[in-house]
């Protein structure tokens, strides 16, 4: 066991975990913070999308003991984000989600395609939202959420 | 299995349901309507004891305003949470704004009105309980109103309602929080007036989903989100041959990860495993993986896809037991060989592989438990978790966790998963223990589609079409080893194997069905829209293979083909010819159109697909589809389903679209051997076109399904020449 100082959604947080333990399980199970989630732990299915140092990032293969300094921003900080909200607001109007599981990494993953690129095109969508599975199959709906989010942004 | 839908709008109150009402304990108005069970149900059963019914609510007006309406289903995507408080609210006329909906618990009064358990399954959540909900709804508005009239002094003919007021003569008003305790207090109407149609508010409307937010903000709680004091978790080494036995176990490295509390064996519904009880799911999991497993796998078959794919094939040569024999039987003979075609197809079996992987958490209390899990049978789950821990299903509390997907796999007629949880919340008495599948035992854990053969000869008259057809389908039945068998299992024959094709709309005169059930050592399940998913390719691609052959347009062929009461599909048909015009009939250079439909779960739906072909893989850019599902309760839903349910479907395309096994064991350890489609394998646009029509709504959620597959191989057969019998489509 290790102790580890991480920076979560602005708030410093202090766990102590074994070094190996992926930082998805970090968040959801030493800081209760569930909105991040387990979909298949070798990073491809995106259900588990975090922002490391503005990074979209797999955290079920991240070991805590590799995050260092880098900050941590999950879904649960999406609200306070200028895109982060743009992204949930247009995931809301445009009745996105169904069963809703993999939608926190596709909102995560989608935001960091909207700070890189503001105004993307559909093969700018096919390639920042490739690595996230949806088993329901919403990405019609995904792809028209983010156009819009791009267009209340601008 | 159809809701007929009364014309007259007068309800009468059935025989064998009666109302209970009860002031809440929290104050307002709760009702409920208790049903028994239906007759099927009921078979050798002369005198049902009276039921004792549990105090459970469908709606609760509280005093603040807000109106509570339970769901008496699981919600996985499918929409109910949202739709079905649609229905109850608007004949209420609620304010849509105030409503709140729960998960039911498993409960008596929650069970499916038609089938006698609580269940989703069979496209039959609206189906079977929009005029439930109904009901439910006109009932409660009429007691609300009743109290309004008492207070005033006037008829309740002079009152009217809406959005959670009731409106009296000379402008009195009162809304429904404030009625709430004095409706409780009236008798429950036996015959209430429901809506003309043409009244309603909600039903009909496009209605955003009322759990949208807290599944965009992180903050709603699935079922593996679930934390509990002192909770454990638990996950279970199974067995690498199904039904395997544990021979030897060493466990002391397992044992020595810190945090583990328990590593303990434990009998499965096939064979043994070994279970690893920790604080944190992944300790549970590093400690798994140190396990030192001998397994006794000698008194077990070893299923391999390559044998099982021979045996099917040569079985498929002889006819199994009848489906349906339809005409005359020797009019293939009389049809010169020039005329006859003879073809095989072969699908492999599918994982449902939903995105929250699999799980159930219990506390056993010794007298009593409490279970919490997304399940889609909650009837038969809380039976088996109250079997294991030796209490009777009244003294298991078993609470409806929202589930991240399922497509069938939430309801597993032997409970699997929730035996598991019993078996180990038994051992660590007083403790919530939450049982965790990783996707690899999800991948690797059966329940899967069954592989299938399908072999068909047609034989085609002087017009082109069809004129004699023999079919034979070779797959495990789904159906022999659950409860339903007695119900859908005729003359050796699992309807849900062969469902498609000897339900067939499509007007062959002499046509001859029949299905082989080879008993094979994998479990298997339904996954969404069962036996659709093999028969709806199978027939749609001959279909269309017909038609070519025959230089007949393909949406001509199947108009002309159609028995003319297939009223669904003849209409779906012709909505979605003209809504595809525009864009069919001046595709771009490289692309071709492909057109299927089908018709189940009581909805007819055709589909028009633009495809591509890009690096090898087919390139969906456009779906139009059209559907007749009856009254649509919600477009926006239905929509929504039809809109994923067709990506959905292509995971049968998929290059990676198998579960196989060798010598047991199966090949796929997770989503990078078994690959659903994403964004890139997904048509890019869906658009959904509904038929209006009044009949009572029929099934939305698996319907998308079947479509899909044949439509898009129709389309790769004119770019390339192929036709595409074997599944997954590992070359295009």
């Amino acid at each position: 066991m290790e102790t580890y100082k991480l920076t979560v959604n602005g708030q410093p947080r202090e766990v102590t975990v074994d070094p190996g333990t992926p930082l998805l399980w970090v968040l959801r199970e030493e800081l209760k913070m569930t909105g991040t989630k387990y979909g298949c732990g070798i990073a491809a299915c995106g259900a588990c999308t975090v922002h490391l140092g503005g990074v979209a990032t797999r955290s079920c293969v991240v070991p805590v003991s590799l995050v260092g300094s880098r900050p941590v921003l999950t879904i649960e900080a999406m609200a306070e984000d200028p895109v982060g909200r743009a992204v949930q607001d247009a995931w809301v109007s445009h009745d996105v989600v169904q069963c809703g599981y993999c939608q926190s990494g596709q909102i995560m993953s989608a935001v960091v395609l909207l700070k890189s690129t503001p105004k993307p095109t559909d093969v700018n969508i096919e390639e920042s939202m490739g690595g996230n599975l949806c088993r329901c199959g919403t990405y019609v709906r995904i792809r028209e959420a983010i156009k819009a989010a791009s267009q209340q942004l601008k | 299995m159809r809701v007929a839908l009364k014309t007259d709008n007068d309800l009468h109150l059935n025989r064998r349901s009666f109302l209970r009402v009860s002031a809440a304990a929290a104050g307002g108005l709760l009702v409920s309507l208790y049903l028994d069970l239906p007759a099927a149900a009921q078979e050798g059963n002369q005198a049902p004891p009276p039921k004792v019914y549990p105090p459970d609510a469908f709606v609760h007006v509280r005093p603040d305003g807000k109106i509570v309406i339970q769901v008496n289903r699981l919600e996985f995507g499918q929409g109910v949470h949202t739709s079905l408080p649609m229905i109850l609210a608007d004949e209420m006329d609620a304010d849509w704004s105030q409503v709140i909906a729960e998960l039911a618990p498993a409960a008596d009064v929650y069970k499916d009105p038609v089938f006698g358990f609580q269940v989703v399954g069979g496209s039959g959540s609206i189906a079977h309980s929009f005029q439930q909900y109904r009901e439910l709804g006109a009932r409660t508005r009429a007691m609300l109103v009743a109290a309004a009239a008492d207070q005033w002094k006037v008829g309740p003919d002079q009152c009217r309602t809406e959005a959670s007021v009731v409106h009296g003569p000379g402008g009195k008003s009162a809304k429904y929080a404030e009625l709430a305790e004095d409706a409780a207090k009236q008798p429950v109407p036996a015959r209430v007036q429901l809506k003309d149609p043409s009244q309603f508010r909600l039903v009909g409307k496009r209605v955003r989903r009322l759990d949208s937010r807290p599944k965009c903000d992180g903050s709603l709680k699935f079922g593996l989100d679930l934390d509990l004091p002192g909770m454990k978790t638990a996950v279970v080494a199974h067995p690498p041959v199904f039904g395997g036995r544990v021979k030897s176990l060493d466990d002391k490295a397992a044992r020595s990860v810190e945090g583990v509390r328990e590593v303990f064996e434990i009998p499965l519904v096939k064979g043994t495993g070994v279970a690893v009880v920790a604080d944190k799911f992944w300790t549970a999991k590093q400690a798994r993986d140190r396990l030192k497993i001998e397994w006794d796998l000698s008194s077990v078959e070893h299923a391999d896809s390559g044998q099982l794919s021979a045996k099917y094939k040569e079985l498929a040569r002889t006819p199994g037991n009848v489906a349906v024999n339809r005409g005359d039987q020797n009019a293939m003979d009389a049809i010169a060989a020039a005329n006859r075609m003879v073809v095989e197809y072969e699908f492999p079996y599918l994982a449902h592989v939903p995105m929250e992987p699999l799980n159930t958490t219990i506390r056993f209390d010794g007298d009593r438990a409490e279970a919490w899990a997304g399940s889609q049978f909650q009837t038969f789950d809380q039976m088996a978790i109250a079997e294991v821990l030796g209490l009777k299903a009244e003294q298991v509390t078993f609470h409806t966790e929202m589930a991240g997907g399922g497509f069938g796999r939430r309801a597993v007629a032997d409970s699997h998963v929730q035996r598991e949880a019993a078996m180990i919340a038994k051992r660590l008495r007083g403790t919530p223990v939450k049982l965790v599948w990783t996707r690899e035992d999800d991948v690797q854990g059966g329940y899967y589609r069954p592989m299938h053969v399908h072999r068909v000869e047609i034989g085609i008259g002087q017009d082109g079409m069809p004129a004699a057809w023999r079919h034979v389908i070779v797959g495990q039945s789904i159906i022999m080893s659950t409860p339903f068998a007695a119900m859908l299992v005729k003359n050796g024959v699992d309807e849900s194997a062969v469902e498609g094709t000897a339900d067939t709309h499509y007007n062959i005169p002499n046509f001859h069905v029949s299905a082989h059930h080879p008993t094979v050592n994998v479990p298997v399940l339904w996954w969404r829209s069962v036996g659709h998913t093999h028969n709806a390719f199978v027939m749609e691609t001959l279909i269309d293979e017909l038609a070519t052959r025959a230089k007949a347009d393909p949406i001509v062929y199947r108009r002309k083909l159609l028995k003319a009461d297939a009223g669904k599909l003849h209409r779906a048909l012709d909505l979605m010819d003209e809504k595809s015009a525009p864009w069919r009939t001046k595709l771009p250079k490289g692309h071709a159109l492909g057109i299927s439909c089908h018709q189940s779960f009581g909805t007819g739906v055709a589909c028009a697909v633009d495809v591509s072909v890009e690096d090898k893989r087919p390139k969906i850019h456009r779906v139009t589809i059209a559907l007749d599902p009856g009254i649509a309760v919600n477009p926006l839903t239905i929509e929504s389903q039809f809109q994923a349910g067709v990506a959905f479907g292509v995971t049968q395309l998929m290059a990676k679209g198998a579960i196989t096994l060798k010598d047991g064991r199966v090949e796929q350890r997770n989503f990078d051997g078994f690959t659903p489609p994403y964004i890139i394998d997904a048509p890019v646009a869906v658009d959904v076109h509904i038929v209006p029509n009044s009949e009572a709504p029929s099934g939305c959620g698996e319907p998308p399904v079947p479509v899909i597959s044949p439509a898009v191989v129709n389309a790769l057969a004119k770019l390339t020449g192929k036709r595409y019998r074997s599944l997954p489509l590992t070359a295009v």
